[in-house]
């Protein structure tokens, strides 16, 4: 990694930590640039927009997860066992970078306008969703999950992750992430198998 | 040049397709048939199968089948004896080649039962080339004797086919192409528009020949004309449910030949992304 894009990075970590936590729209450029003691001007060299650095974001946070499932997907080990597997790594990651799944929940989702152009679809979620495909795919051709359409066992497994981590951000869940981890995995392998 | 086209189990679906070849007539001042089984010529397959006839090039068309006789003379007796004589050996249809429509545990192609290699006639392999199709296409079938007639180098695949033909998959050249490019299949059979490989069961992307470089009759092909392609040259040939694109959770099983997994998801995620209102459209109203 060029020095520039550690740069990059680190910009992308910091903005992704306060876009979580003070709402896209109320936090601005010199906010960001603020808080890594470098001026507006500067900042601009390597993002050109909000907007732009928005989209960048998301598609840092999906190929971060894409990676750990790429892992996942590539281990010989039965379908059931990747659930599992799957689910902890949300988790894990909703707990040790929460700005991340937070990002992904209230700004990715909830500011669909500002994602409009150039993240039309699943584009800028890619890295992640080709490897949730994958998975599916050869969790299917394996005989050991259900036919069927994609999006009703995507909705399924990402909306009940997402749901769960949501629930925790909102402090309504009595335990840890962590404590629900064989129940959930043991729910989606139910309703998804064959 | 003089070819024996010899028929084991077969509907003279490749007899009748070579025909339809608007060089016919013109092969046939170049070549002579010392038995066919349509045209008029100096032998009968009787006696073909019981004398000695000297022949160039063996067209051997139809599936083999173990212990099968014509005349009282066990085919594969007659076969080998036409193999050896002969210079090549050109098994005529994916029947010939890989076991085709009649294939069963007793019933093979020449030198493959589907893709896989068997014995039996293995000491033929050199001098073989296959020209699968279900039928054969009567171009490809015509300009590979006239390479062989002219001493050309042919250069063939794995399964001994000409890559001249076979190097390429149905999907080059196919009209469908943009609707593949943006995962747009909502066809309808007939109809111009849409590409049939996500829901119809075209198996173009991973099928290889020539139908849409060489058109069938010099005017089109199965995808142009908006039937899907039935893989017929390979020796998977011919799966079950042809109109019909086997999905895991949506992603079809099959995928263009050569392609990672990874590689293609990730692009048909992008390309699915866009709405392209000309493809969406009437090509005539």
């Amino acid at each position: 990694m060029t020095k520039k894009e550690q740069k990059k990075e680190l910009i992308m970590q910091k903005a992704l930590e306060l876009f979580a936590q003070n709402g896209f729209y109320t936090t601005t450029i010199p906010d960001i640039a603020k808080s890594l003691s470098m001026s507006v001007g500067n900042m601009y060299n390597y993002f050109k927009s909000k907007d732009i650095l928005a989209k960048e974001i998301i598609k840092y946070i999906s190929a971060y997860l894409g990676v750990k499932l790429r892992e996942i997907n590539e281990s010989d080990i039965s379908t059931q066992a990747k659930i599992t597997q799957i689910v902890t790594i949300y988790f894990q990651t909703a707990k040790l970078r929460p700005e991340m799944i937070d990002y992904f929940l209230r700004v990715f989702l909830s500011n669909r306008e500002v994602f409009k152009e150039g993240c039309e679809g699943m584009i800028c979620v890619n890295d992640f969703v080709t490897e949730i495909m994958i998975f599916f795919e050869e969790g299917v051709a394996c005989g050991e999950l259900r036919n069927q359409d994609f999006f009703s066992a995507f909705g399924l497994f990402m909306g009940y992750l997402g749901g769960m981590v949501f629930l925790k951000g909102e402090a309504i869940l009595p335990q840890e992430l962590e404590a629900y981890i064989d129940d959930i995995s043991e729910n989606i392998y139910r309703a998804l198998k064959a | 040049m003089r070819l024996l086209w010899l028929s084991a189990l077969t509907c003279h679906g490749n007899v009748h397709s070579f025909l339809n070849s608007p060089q016919i007539e013109k092969f046939l001042e170049d070549f002579s048939f010392i038995y066919h089984p349509l045209l008029d010529t100096p032998y009968s397959l009787e006696e073909i199968f019981t004398q000695e006839v000297e022949c160039d090039i063996l067209l051997l068309d139809g599936t083999l089948e173990e212990g099968m006789e014509k005349f009282g003379v066990e085919f594969e007796t007659v076969l080998k004896r036409y193999a050896q004589k002969a210079k090549k050996i050109i098994t005529v249809g994916s029947c010939a080649s890989f076991g085709g429509v009649f294939l069963s545990e007793n019933r093979y192609g020449f030198l493959y039962h589907q893709e896989k290699p068997h014995e039996r006639f293995n000491e033929f392999r050199d001098k073989t080339i296959t020209i699968s199709g279900c039928p054969i296409h009567p171009e490809t079938l015509i300009n590979t004797l006239y390479a062989i007639k002219k001493e050309y180098t042919l250069h063939l695949d794995k399964l001994l086919r000409p890559k001249e033909y076979y190097g390429y998959t149905i999907h080059n050249g196919c009209l469908r192409n943009e609707y593949f490019e943006y995962k747009i299949d909502e066809h309808h059979y007939g109809e111009l528009e849409g590409c049939l490989f996500y829901d119809h069961g075209c198996q173009a992307p991973y099928t290889h020949g020539s139908c849409n470089r060489i058109l069938w009759n010099e005017t089109s092909s199965k995808t142009r004309s908006g039937s899907p392609c039935f893989g017929c040259t390979e020796p998977t040939f011919p799966k079950h449910r042809l109109f019909y694109t086997k999905k895991n959770m949506g992603i079809p099983q099959h995928l263009p030949v050569g392609i990672p997994k990874r590689a293609y998801l990730s692009l048909a995620g992008v390309a699915k992304a866009f709405k392209i209102e000309r493809f969406s459209q009437k090509i005539v109203e």
